[in-house]
């Protein structure tokens, strides 16, 4: 029996980095500290066991060797003229810049799962900028927090207790009771339930609830109407009183806003919010990142490419213009003609429209588990698990680098090594 | 009857355990249903009822389940293949599919759910 | 492997050597005395041979370059430059790309660049892009202004334990020396406030900048740094900060130096010698600083030139750049790191039309040429907050002549006639002052003098050879040559390789990574320890077993050995 102490845990982007991991011969038998999400991926699930290989999508896998599908694979993205890379938000940075490389060797696109999660963010950022802090600012000082559309219990669900809600630290002793926590949402969700007010802002109308705030906060109260998004301008005329009265107020944001209608311009606008607040009191705000590393992503992709995400080789230079080389325009106007999904499930994450082409172009997994993404690939190449059986770096999301340990040793070759051996077999095909 | 109600989808602790178990029964548990209140889940029948799901984009048969938290006329599907049936593709230029905010209608039916393997053989 | 480089005219200003013909022998990365006759020869031809360029002060990799590159895509779509089979592709101007910062760099002639400013928390992510910029050496010096664990053993007056502290941080962010930020001021700017002068005191902390930026002092130079403290002053960025500038300076008459350098560096001098009360009263005060310089012996300064045309401001000093977003009404980044200290980001465009850029153009050059001595001005902009560090040819080419300040003079506002004296200022440089400003100067500035600035027997072997003869040009007519030919190297040698040949990027060597290793009694890393233990369990959101950077992300390591036990340097 071994115990590995201080681990990290490759679910969320809470990167908690305080698990105890017990194992026993090569198995993790238990992970103590660990979330409901964090304890399942951990404790693991059924993997493919082997290489597969179909030609016909409706036909059945037949197992082949690391080399064949390796090889295969290098056919596929060399043949193809317009390949997607898509995926890596569950991979470490180590392979994010092995990824790059390969799809600067075969002039694709790379684009990773921030498409349909925080991409509209890096929007926003690129209109406003991000006045942002670690999460250990949060937890010493922070009085006022507020949840927009995001849900901690349900998907970040040690946040609240490590940084956000109830954590204390030096200027925050009395924890969950000496803060003020607002939830805004659509739903009043179980996050909505634990906090001191609920905006309940009808679906679609973020933005037109943050402009009130705005008008408000800048003293034109004069110019809300009485009820803004299913409002009541009384509560959001007492909620920029409470906004005004902290002595260090922080935002977490969710799909709520970057998926709802005005996409990256809620964002945007929550941000000037944030901007003008400052001009009270402090206040940061933070995109609730899903995918462990999917910040990391953007991190690796931003100082290799200039570009966070969505980033087009075909011209040599990178190109970036999401709604253009995001995956799922590319998809949708079925202009990709192979795709490379790895550490990301498009299968089960894409619109039916986009999973539809992915079904009719030559597909790609590299991935530990069987799924949807599975159901329409010709060549499935398993890996090891990032941040399990693999050590290296994955970026919190609040922009804190981390390194992974190993728990166990990998059952299969890791990621890099595969993407290494197929930009091997890319550079021979072409003869470089 | 059919109710036509908005549909955002998003993520819940149950699809997030069974992020990596796809293949499994606990995740078509975990994200092939539809919350609605109890008033509007009323109007189509008993929770663990199926109910059809349809907009502009597609239809997709999940379980229905009451949720209090959401307000009248608020349906929601856990992300992932099923709701993804149904959503909005459009990214608006920026990217982002709209997977919250889709107008749709909900009826009772007696058909079945798909297996996951089964909902994605529809594309190909 | 041997290389000889014939008829150079070589400025070397260490060895006193000033444009004299003389041959310079390579050896397995090494300038050596000689070479056999079976080493490689480059016939300079006459031409301008210099060591490799050193940079102390430039923004290269880390948290806020890549939130300046995030930020700016705008600025990523200029200087687009497609792969070929030696290089990865170039991006960006303000904030470029990892392999951009060390192609250009290197296309200039430099081979050793300092980051400026890394938070311990962050310095896992400067360390990971450093790992991917090509061909220089580079290091990074670590933030210790508003610590806590700094400003706790300030308060307590306890010099070991703060000794003992910054070993651990450097050790912990793998650093190369102690920079501090508006010290006290981070902290504060955690609740948006700041502080205003060396006095004020920091609420919960009970200490002050003035005893911040002393005790430090007192510590890099018990711990025998290579490197002084490196500070970027309170206030800056504001009309009349040159007051607190020249406060700070006089701090360092109350310290003695370890060794052959100043005891205090004060950096980007450009946001830090304005005079007036207001945007609109703003005048120079580069000769007062200079002033000072010149009658003082134990501080340094850089430039932070400002160039024309597109920056991206970035810097610890977190409510500096809250107040640049106010004036700008644009972008606005901001990355607080608990326990440590603050930062900001923030686009900038320096026009040529507005008074305050035009007065702001003048400070760094006259700071230059009104200081008399060159060791203790270096040529810097800053990068990327005066401007990009592809400039510095333009700054070289302004230093050397007076013609072409005058041809610049006569396109910017008239403010430059009235609140700045540059108009009047007739130095010219010579090769052998830039050779000091951009070599030796911050060679030994940095402390590493004995290896790097020089082309004396034991350097590392990076030099650079400019394409222009300097007994046969005139700077001072000839500026526009000048300053093509530092644009592009016709060689750069790394370590005894050719890395650059006319201009272009021919091999991509790995540099190392210098960082310092410094020593102090076991007992005082004890008792420090205790309190930092502490600051984990209640504080930090980090564990302490997850904080320091690890051996994977040094991979070529140059460990520099300091510490109040032996001073030795490896």
């Amino acid at each position: 029996m071994a115990v590995i102490t201080d681990a990290l845990c490759p679910f969320c982007g809470c990167t908690c980095d305080d698990l105890t991991i017990v194992t026993e011969g090569n198995k993790i038998i238990e992970a103590k500290h660990a979330c409901k999400l964090g304890a399942a991926k951990i404790m693991g699930h059924h993997r493919i066991k082997a290489p597969m290989m179909r030609t016909d999508k409706n036909g059945n896998f037949k197992e082949v060797s690391y080399e064949e599908a390796i090889n295969e694979t290098a056919k596929i993205l060399v043949n193809s003229k317009r390949p997607l890379l898509y995926g890596w938000a569950s991979a470490l940075c180590e392979v994010h810049k092995k990824g790059i490389l390969l799809a600067e060797e075969v002039g694709g696109i790379i684009d990773n799962t921030a498409s349909v999660c925080h991409g509209p963010s890096t929007l926003a950022v690129h209109e406003k900028g991000l006045p942002t802090s670690t999460l250990g600012q949060v937890k010493n000082r922070a009085d006022v927090v507020v949840f927009w559309g995001s849900n901690p219990v349900q998907a970040h669900p040690r946040h609240m207790g490590r940084y956000s809600v109830f954590a204390k630290g030096f200027f925050s002793d009395k924890g969950r009771r000496g803060r003020k926590i607002i939830v805004a949402d659509v739903r009043k969700t179980e996050t909505a339930n634990i906090a001191d007010e609920y905006i309940q802002v009808q679906q679609g109308s973020d933005y037109l609830v943050i402009s009130a705030l705005r008008a408000i906060l800048s003293g034109h109260a004069d110019v809300v109407p009485d009820a803004v998004g299913g409002v009541p301008k009384e509560q959001l005329v007492k909620l920029v009183d409470t906004l005004k009265a902290a002595k260090f107020g922080a935002v977490f944001f969710g799909m709520g806003l970057t998926q709802s209608q005005g996409r990256y311009k809620n964002i945007d606008n929550a941000i000037s919010l944030i901007f003008e607040l400052n001009s009270f009191t402090k206040y940061v705000i933070m995109p609730m990142r899903g995918h462990y590393n999917v910040t990391g992503f953007g991190q690796v992709c931003s100082w290799e490419t200039g570009f966070a995400t969505a980033v087009d080789f075909a011209r040599g230079v990178p190109y970036y213009n999401p709604g253009e080389t995001a995956a799922n325009d590319l998809l949708l106007r079925k202009e990709a003609d192979a795709a490379m999904i790895i550490a990301g499930d498009a299968g089960a994450h894409f619109p039916a429209n986009s999973v539809r082409h992915l079904a009719k172009i030559p597909v790609v997994q590299i991935d530990p588990y069987w799924n949807p993404t599975t159901e329409v690939a010709n060549v499935v190449i398993p890996t090891a698990i990032c941040g399990i059986e693999v050590e290296g770096t994955a970026y919190r999301m609040d922009g804190v680098s981390l390194r992974y340990r190993k728990m166990i040793e990998p059952t299969h070759p890791t990621d890099m090594e595969v993407l290494d051996r197929i930009t091997e077999r890319v550079r021979e095909i072409k003869g470089d | 009857m059919t109710l036509k109600v908005t549909l955002i989808t998003g993520r819940t602790i149950n699809q997030g355990a069974n992020l990596e178990n796809k293949t499994s029964s606990d995740y078509l548990e975990a994200t092939a249903y539809c919350e609605l209140n109890s008033k509007d889940a009323g109007f189509l029948g008993k929770p663990g009822s199926n109910v059809k799901v349809k907009s502009r984009h597609g239809e997709v048969i999940v379980k229905l389940k009451e949720n209090n938290g959401n307000p009248d006329g608020i349906a929601f599907i856990p992300m992932g293949p099923w709701a993804n049936a149904v959503i909005d593709p459009d990214t608006r230029g920026c990217g982002m599919p709209g997977f919250k905010g889709i107008p749709v209608e909900v009826e009772a039916t007696n058909d079945r759910i798909l297996l996951m393997k089964e909902l994605i053989a529809r594309y190909k | 492997m041997e290389l000889l480089i014939k008829n150079g005219a070589v400025y070397d200003p260490k060895n006193g050597i000033k444009g004299d013909k003389t041959d310079i022998s390579i050896k397995d990365g090494k300038i050596v005395d000689k070479v056999s006759s079976k080493a490689s020869v480059i016939d300079a031809g006459g031409r301008l041979v210099m060591p490799g360029g050193v940079d102390a002060h430039s923004h290269i990799a880390g948290a806020k370059v890549n939130v300046g590159r995030i930020m700016r895509p705008e600025d990523t779509r200029s200087g687009l430059k497609p792969r070929t089979k030696i290089t990865r592709p170039y991006t960006g101007y303000t904030v470029p790309n990892v392999y951009a910062m060390g192609y250009r760099y290197a296309q200039m002639g430099y081979t050793t660049v300092f980051e400026a400013a890394q938070a311990i928390m962050k310095a896992r992510h400067t360390h990971e892009e450093l790992e991917e910029i090509p061909i220089i050496d580079k290091g990074a010096l670590t933030l210790f202004g508003s610590n806590w664990p700094t400003m706790d053993f300030v308060r307590e007056k306890n010099m070991d334990k703060l000794a003992a502290y910054v070993a651990w941080g450097l050790l912990a962010s793998r650093g190369f020396g102690v920079k501090v930020v508006n010290p006290g001021g981070g902290e504060m700017w955690g609740f948006g406030k700041n502080v205003t002068g060396l006095d004020d005191v920091v609420p919960n902390f009970d200490v002050t900048p003035r005893d911040i930026i002393v005790s430090l002092m007192k510590v890099n130079e018990m711990l025998g740094l290579p490197h002084s403290v490196h500070l970027h002053c309170n206030n800056t960025g504001k009309p009349g900060d040159y007051k607190t500038t020249l406060a700070s300076m006089e701090l360092a008459k109350q310290v003695r130096p370890s060794k052959d350098r100043q005891v205090l560096h004060v950096t980007h001098l450009t946001f830090n010698a304005m005079g007036g009360t207001n945007w609109g009263d703003f005048e120079s005060k580069a000769d007062e600083i200079a002033n000072f310089l010149n009658n003082s012996e134990n501080v340094t300064t850089d430039m932070g030139q400002l160039i024309f045309g597109s920056a991206t401001t970035m810097t610890a000093d977190g409510p500096l750049q809250y107040a640049n977003a106010k004036l700008t009404h644009g972008k606005w980044g901001n990355g607080d790191v608990e326990l440590e200290d603050a930062s900001g980001v923030v686009p900038m465009y320096y026009a040529r039309q507005v008074s305050v850029f035009s007065i702001m153009w003048a400070i760094g050059l006259e700071l230059a040429l009104l200081t008399k001595d060159p060791y203790k001005v270096l040529l810097t902009t800053d990068h990327p907050n005066g401007g990009p560090f592809v400039n510095y040819p333009e700054v070289i080419a302004l230093l050397m002549s007076n013609k072409k300040r005058q041809e610049e003079i006569k396109t910017l506002h008239e403010a430059v006639h009235k609140r700045t004296k540059i108009p009047g200022i007739e130095r010219e440089l010579d090769f052998n002052d830039i050779a000091i400003m951009t070599r030796a100067g911050s060679a030994k500035v940095l402390g590493l003098l004995d290896t790097k600035g020089h082309l004396g027997a034991g350097a590392d072997a990076d030099i650079a050879i400019y394409d222009i003869q300097p007994d046969q040009i005139d700077p001072s007519v000839e500026h526009a040559k000048v300053k093509s030919a530092f644009s592009s190297a016709a060689y750069t040698i790394k370590g005894g390789e050719i890395v650059v040949k006319d201009g272009q990027i021919v091999a991509t060597p790995m540099g190392r990574t210098f960082w310092v290793d410094a020593s102090v009694p076991d007992q005082h890393t004890d008792i420090m320890m205790k309190d930092i233990r502490l600051k984990f369990k209640n504080y930090y959101s980090i564990n302490l077993a997850n904080y320091m950077v690890q051996d994977a992300y040094v991979t070529h390591p140059n460990v520099v050995k300091a510490g109040v036990i032996s001073v030795e340097v490896s």
